[in-house]
Formats: structure tokens, C-alpha cells, sequence
């Protein structure tokens, strides 16, 4: 089967993207939203857009440090400065409020405290996810137990959903860092923990081929097992992500502002979930499986 | 077979039914279902959300979720004094970064964009507690050193505010008080407040009368504190620090403390409106515009029709007859899905809408799975009849393990979530449920109902899907 043949071409591939994404992890700047700093988020729309430097100054003269004044589509301002209390709101107001009509979009306050537990539970999600995940495979892969035990595909999954979570994080980090409009958020949080349930997802449907031709008691090597399941999933696999992607492109095309880059990311998973599925996981299996074997003798 | 057909029929039938259901409520006027609207999430339908942080420090573990409730009973009180339409009053329990459990209290005003009316009246919360002085000895001495450090600071020229920040991390007990401890007495154990002219001064004071656990905490903290100070705070402020002569066991306390005649009368009527039972703090207000809303709505209801449109054309092109019945199938676990945000009710927010958007995608997986083993029996030369039968049986296990493993994830997502994770989860985790209904139960009887069979090349174009050689 071709993809198990040249596996390691696909290894260097996610080598390179892999490490070009923590690249990105490390070397970027991490453009969190205020839901994981703290501080007030302040959405104005105007009747007649007045300068931004013009708001800028007004609100230097409050005195509260940085404050970021930036446009949103043709009518309105989004002013970005430290956590405000209810008297303090009603002076960004009143200050920022030039010219006639403005309006309150949206406005988000968050204290320091809780962004510090949303990024603690946010670690703790993901972690409980790659554990309940590895668990759950164990457990249910436990009939299969040659050439490679239950627990390898356990492992195996989690490896394939790390390279899942690590591609798709990497890539939005570097968006962020460019663009201060994506925000490390909730959402992207969110996005993250779907993708680890959609790559799971898929990297199952192909595990349980290999497990039933395992059973089948066909007297082939693994290898060929292995390939012959790929290739039995390989439509299922794409038709899936393709139906999923549809559905997500529409989200990310007509869905409105707050969940496009949800959308976005939640889009790139899917793709990197699939790819992992086919052309990661199960070849690791036979990779995982030749080891044993070396060491065996 | 026409046993299958009737239970299919009825299956469609319900299906349109749901949809009809669900599309007539929503209509402007309607009557039937009109108790079951959808419920929107703040960033839908515009409003404000306040968030409070309750510091239940002094409450013993067990006690904390009867205090927060007596919390959150003050506060819808106050709120329904307000007028406001249809608060939706919330505790949260989480844990902190540190670990620690943290209480928080939310406040949802759905349609208003005016928090200040809002923040004012429950900002002003009449706290009361009892303290009783700190003994001379160590700690005392290490709460006055911190205030100390962190008043030089404070009172610098041009300090900025993280180095004001940095100073209170660097003196952690510098906010505490350092003359008096909190007691266990607080306005929770509160009956009754009343005004009183006092009998010699001739001023008007407060006479507290306290419920039987407060009766006993009262008669406790003045046996102790015979000759000692007991200190009355008001929303974090002394407002008077009698000396206790005789320990006081009928639960009756006076607080003075220069009031004039409306002042004492305004407390009275605070106290009463429901003394808070632990000191809470704002620590997130959030609005949305009306309008930011409906614009999020109106594109998301936008998104799904098409979305869900696509994939049903190309479910048909790929799987013919079959992928009209993916279609019908997805067309009814839509309709299952609303009528059970409805009926629940679940709080549809933009990242709920987009979770359920995604669970349209990720029902036609199923169906995809048994399709394609569908297709490969076929291949083997197998008749369409057994071709479907060992589909389903075939692409079971893989369909179950894969669910399950989503149902995880959902799970996880909800206990992690704040309230907008929450939402997208219980989508998320609703739909996996539904969609193995839909996929395998409806899908099922409507392609056995169809009764057809055989290997011919006919059956093989509008069975076999794919690309036909």
C-alpha cells in the first residue's frame, strides 16, 4: 500500500510542518483577548467615524496607560484598555463619545483573577481530554493485542491528536501575532478541543478497520493488514472531512464575525485531523510494530 | 415489508411534523409551542451579563453552596425591585488557577443595555459582619509591616499601577485588616432590623434582632469578648465599635453611630432588603448591542441553510438513492435537534449555533461509514439486501467508538466551560446522542423500506454511489 510504503516521506512532512508550528509557538507573540488578561474591551459604533488619533488623544488624557484604539468596519472603534469599574466605564464612554449618536456595540470587562483560572482550565481541558481519549482507545481497542497491544493504539492516538492540536494552534498563533484582530479566546480554545474530538474521531474509524481484519484471521503481515484498512477507509475518510468542511466553510463565509476565525481554525483541524488519520496514525502502527519486532529478536 | 414501510412512514411523517412545529412557533402570533421559544445567549439577543466573585472565605466549606444560594436570592429580590424583565440570576462554582474553589455569581439582564441603574443597586450591597479585635502578637505585626511597605509605595509620586500590583503581590496581607478578625456572624444570620431612638443619647440607632444560629454566634463572640471591642462593618466600613460590657444572649444588637434620622431609616431599609451574606466583588461586565446580535443570528441561520443545502447536494450526487435518504435523515435530526432547544431549554449562543453546525456535519458521518461498506459488500457481489444488512452491522463498532470518543470531549468541554464553552458542548454532545438516532435508526428503516434488491447494474448506479466504472 502506498501511503504505509513511503511513510516516511509523510513523517518528514509533519516533521516540517510540526516544528514549524512550534516554531510559531514559541518564537510569536501570543495575542491573548482580554477573557485571559483582564481588561475591557470597548466596541463604539459612530454616526460619522471621527480620526482615531482624535480618540486617542482623549483618552490619553484619562490617564490609565495603554490604551489601544483601533478601526472596525466603516463605523466603528474598538478602544482596548486595562479592567474598569462601573465609574470608570462611564468615562471611557463619555470621552470616547464623539459627535452625535454614538452607540454601545458591545462592551467586556474582565478582571485579572479570571483570566488566570480560564488559562489553568483551559491546560487542564486539553490534558483531560488526551487522557480520557488514550484511556477510552486502550479500552476499547483491549481485544487487540498483536502484533501491537491495546495501550500502543492509545499512545498512538494521542500522538496523532497532539500533531492535530499542534498544527492548527500554530498556525493561528502566527495569525494572531499579525493580526490583532484574531485573539487568543475562549473560542479558540474551544476550536482546539473539537479538533482533538474530530481527529480522534477519524483516527478510530481506522484503528477499528485494522482491528476487524485483524480478527478476520487473514494470515497477511501487519503491514498489509494495515495498508489494506487505509485504503478501505480512505473515501469514508475524505467524504466525511469534505461534508464537515462544507458545513464549516459556510460558518467561516457567512457566519458572521464572532465565530469566523472558530471557523477558521476549527477548518485547518479538520484537515490536519484527517491527514493525521491516514497518513500519520496508522503508519505509526506498522512503525511501532517493526520496533517490537527488532527488539524481540 | 409493509410493516417496515409503515414505521418509515411514520418516522417521515413525525420528522415533517417536528420541522412544521417548530417553523409555526416561531412565527409572529403563533399559538401552539408559543410557551417553548428558542432561548438566546446574551450575545443573540443583546443585554448584559455581570459577573461577581463572592469571597467565601470565612463560610465553612460546606455551608458555601447554601450561602451562594442565599446570595443569589438577595440578589434576584433586589434585581425583581428593579423591574427589569426576566433576569436570569446564576451561581458558578470553579476552580482557580491556584486551585482554590471560587464562587462567583452571575447576573444576566437579557435586552438591557444600561448596566449603570443595574450595577448601582446591586452594587450597593449592605454587608454586614461582626469583628472582634485581633490579639496583640504576630500576626498583627506582620499585616501592619505589609500595610506599611504598600502604603510607601502607594503614596509615591507617579507609581504606575503594576508596580502598584507588584507591591500587593510582594506583601500578600497587607489588604487585611489588622485590628479586627471576621467572625461567622454576618447579615446572613439577620431577622430584622428596626430603627430606634435610644433611650439616653436620643439619637436614632439600628436594633438588630438575629435568627437562632445568630442568637447563639451573638451570645458566643460577647461572652468571649467581655470588656473587649466587637466591631459592626457595613459594606466593608466600621460604622461603630461598641465595648461589650456583658455577654448578650437574646440575639439583640444595637448599632449606633451618629446617624441622622433618614440615614438610620435608609440602612434599615438596606439591611432589610436583604443584608449579602459575603462580600462580593464585580469582576466581568459585559454588553452587547442589540443589534450586533441579530446581525450574529441572522448570519448564523444564514450559514446553516446553506451549509446543510451543500452537503445534502453532495450527498445525493455521491450516493444517489442513498444520500437522498442521508439527506431526509439529516433534514430530520435538524428538526429534532430544534424542538429539543426548545423544549430543554438549551441557551443558544454563537458558539452553540456553530457546535450544532458542526454536529450537522459530523451526523452524516455515520450514514457516510455505512455507505461506503454498503458499497464494498456490493463490490464483493454480495445482493443489495445483505449489502445493507452487513453495512449497518459492519460499520457499528467504528460508529459507536468514535462517538463515544466525541461524547468525551463534550463532556470535558462542559465541565471545563464557562458559559459560552458550555453552550457549544451541550450542542456538541446533544447532537453526537440525536445523530446516532437519525443515522442509523432512520436511515435504516427508509432504505429497507424502499424494499429494494438485487445486483443489477440499475441497482449498482443508484445503490452503489461513487464514481461508477
Amino acid at each position: 500500500m502506498y501511503i504505509i510504503k513511503h511513510r516516511v516521506f509523510f513523517y518528514i512532512l509533519s516533521g516540517i510542518l510540526l516544528i514549524a508550528s512550534m516554531g510559531s509557538l514559541i518564537f510569536n507573540k501570543w495575542n491573548y483577548s482580554i477573557e485571559f488578561t483582564g481588561g475591557a474591551l470597548l466596541e463604539l459604533s459612530y454616526q460619522e467615524k471621527p480620526q482615531i488619533e482624535d480618540i486617542k488623544t482623549a483618552l490619553g488624557k484619562l490617564g490609565w496607560g495603554t490604551v489601544q484604539v483601533q478601526a472596525a468596519g466603516e463605523k466603528s472603534v474598538l478602544i482596548r484598555t486595562k479592567d474598569l469599574t462601573e465609574k470608570e466605564r462611564q468615562e471611557l464612554i463619555t470621552v470616547a463619545s464623539i459627535g452625535e449618536k454614538t452607540e454601545i456595540v458591545r462592551f467586556s470587562s474582565y478582571g485579572p483573577s479570571i483570566g488566570a483560572e480560564l488559562r489553568s482550565n483551559s491546560i487542564w481541558a486539553i490534558i483531560s481530554v488526551l487522557i480520557g481519549i488514550m484511556l477510552y482507545v486502550a479500552y476499547a481497542f483491549r481485544q487487540v493485542s498483536k502484533p501491537v497491544s491495546s495501550w500502543m493504539y492509545g499512545f498512538i492516538t494521542v500522538i496523532a491528536l497532539a500533531h492535530d492540536v499542534i498544527i492548527p494552534a500554530g498556525i493561528y498563533i502566527w495569525l494572531s501575532a499579525h493580526n490583532i484582530g484574531v485573539q487568543i479566546d475562549v473560542l479558540f480554545v474551544t476550536a482546539l478541543l473539537t479538533v482533538l474530538g474530530f481527529s480522534v474521531h477519524d483516527t478510530i474509524v481506522v484503528f477499528d478497520r485494522t482491528r476487524e481484519n485483524l480478527r478476520s484471521g487473514l494470515k497477511e503481515d501487519f503491514e498489509t493488514t494495515v495498508g489494506k484498512s487505509v485504503s478501505q477507509t480512505f473515501t469514508r475518510s475524505i467524504n466525511t472531512s469534505l461534508t464537515v468542511l462544507i458545513v464549516i466553510g459556510a460558518l467561516y463565509l457567512f457566519g458572521g464575525e464572532s465565530t469566523k476565525y472558530f471557523a477558521f481554525t476549527l477548518g485547518i483541524g479538520v484537515i490536519i485531523g484527517t491527514y493525521s488519520s491516514i497518513f500519520i496514525g496508522s503508519p505509526l502502527l506498522v512503525t511501532m510494530a517493526n520496533f517490537i519486532e527488532k527488539r524481540k529478536r | 415489508m409493509w410493516k417496515k414501510r409503515i414505521i418509515a412512514l411514520i418516522l417521515l411523517l413525525a420528522g415533517v411534523g417536528l420541522g412544521f412545529t417548530v417553523y409555526a412557533s416561531e412565527k409572529p402570533g403563533a399559538k401552539f409551542m408559543a410557551k417553548f421559544p428558542f432561548r438566546f445567549g446574551l450575545d443573540i439577543q443583546g443585554g448584559t451579563q455581570l459577573t461577581y466573585q463572592a469571597d467565601t472565605k470565612a463560610v465553612a466549606a460546606k455551608d458555601v453552596p447554601e450561602t451562594m444560594a442565599a446570595l443569589r436570592d438577595v440578589i434576584e429580590r433586589r434585581i425583581n425591585a428593579l423591574g427589569v424583565s426576566e433576569p436570569n440570576v446564576q451561581t458558578e462554582a470553579t476552580r482557580s488557577a491556584t486551585g482554590d474553589s471560587v464562587q462567583r455569581l452571575i447576573i444576566e439582564f437579557p435586552g438591557l443595555t444600561d448596566v449603570r441603574a443595574a450595577t448601582e443597586q446591586i452594587g450597593q450591597t449592605p454587608l454586614l459582619q461582626f469583628k472582634t479585635e485581633r490579639p496583640e502578637g504576630a500576626d498583627k505585626d506582620a499585616i501592619k509591616k505589609d500595610r506599611d511597605a504598600v502604603k510607601e509605595v502607594f503614596t509615591k509620586e507617579g507609581v504606575t499601577d503594576a508596580e502598584k500590583q507588584a507591591a500587593l503581590t510582594a506583601h500578600p496581607r497587607a489588604l487585611e485588616d489588622a485590628d479586627f478578625i471576621e467572625t461567622r456572624l454576618t447579615g446572613a444570620q439577620l431577622k430584622k432590623a428596626e430603627v430606634v431612638i435610644g433611650s439616653q443619647t436620643n439619637e436614632p440607632t439600628i436594633s438588630l434582632a438575629f435568627n437562632d444560629e445568630g442568637q447563639k454566634l451573638f451570645a458566643e463572640i460577647t461572652k468571649a469578648n467581655v470588656e473587649k471591642r466587637v466591631a459592626i462593618y457595613l459594606d466593608g466600613q466600621p460604622i461603630s465599635t461598641p465595648v461589650v460590657r456583658e455577654a448578650i444572649t437574646d440575639g439583640n444588637a444595637i448599632i449606633s453611630g451618629n446617624f441622622t434620622m433618614q440615614e438610620a431609616r435608609d440602612l434599615k431599609g438596606r439591611l432589610n432588603s436583604g443584608a449579602i451574606p459575603v462580600p462580593i466583588t464585580l469582576v466581568s461586565t459585559q454588553t452587547i448591542g442589540a443589534t450586533l446580535g441579530q446581525d450574529a443570528l441572522k448570519s448564523g441561520m444564514h450559514a446553516g441553510l446553506i451549509g446543510i443545502l451543500l452537503v445534502a447536494f453532495f450527498l445525493i450526487m455521491w450516493y444517489r438513492v442513498p444520500g437522498i435518504i442521508a439527506s431526509l435523515a439529516m433534514g430530520i435530526y435538524v428538526a429534532l435537534m430544534l424542538t429539543v432547544f426548545k423544549l430543554i431549554p438549551v441557551t443558544l449562543t454563537a458558539a452553540g449555533i456553530a457546535g450544532f453546525l458542526l454536529s450537522v456535519g459530523m451526523a452524516v458521518d455515520a450514514n457516510i461509514l455505512i455507505f461506503e461498506r454498503m458499497k464494498e459488500e456490493m463490490k464483493k457481489g454480495k445482493d443489495l439486501g445483505d449489502a445493507m444488512h452487513d453495512g449497518f452491522t459492519r460499520a457499528w463498532t467504528s460508529i459507536r467508538d468514535s462517538n463515544i470518543s466525541s461524547l468525551i470531549s463534550a463532556s470535558i468541554l462542559f465541565w471545563f466551560g464557562t458559559s459560552v464553552v458550555k453552550g457549544f458542548a451541550l450542542t456538541l454532545g446533544l447532537g453526537v446522542l440525536l445523530s446516532l438516532f437519525t443515522a442509523i435508526t432512520v436511515s435504516r428503516s427508509f432504505l429497507y423500506a424502499l424494499g429494494a434488491s438485487g445486483k443489477s447494474k440499475l441497482v449498482h448506479f443508484l445503490f452503489g454511489g461513487g464514481f461508477t466504472k
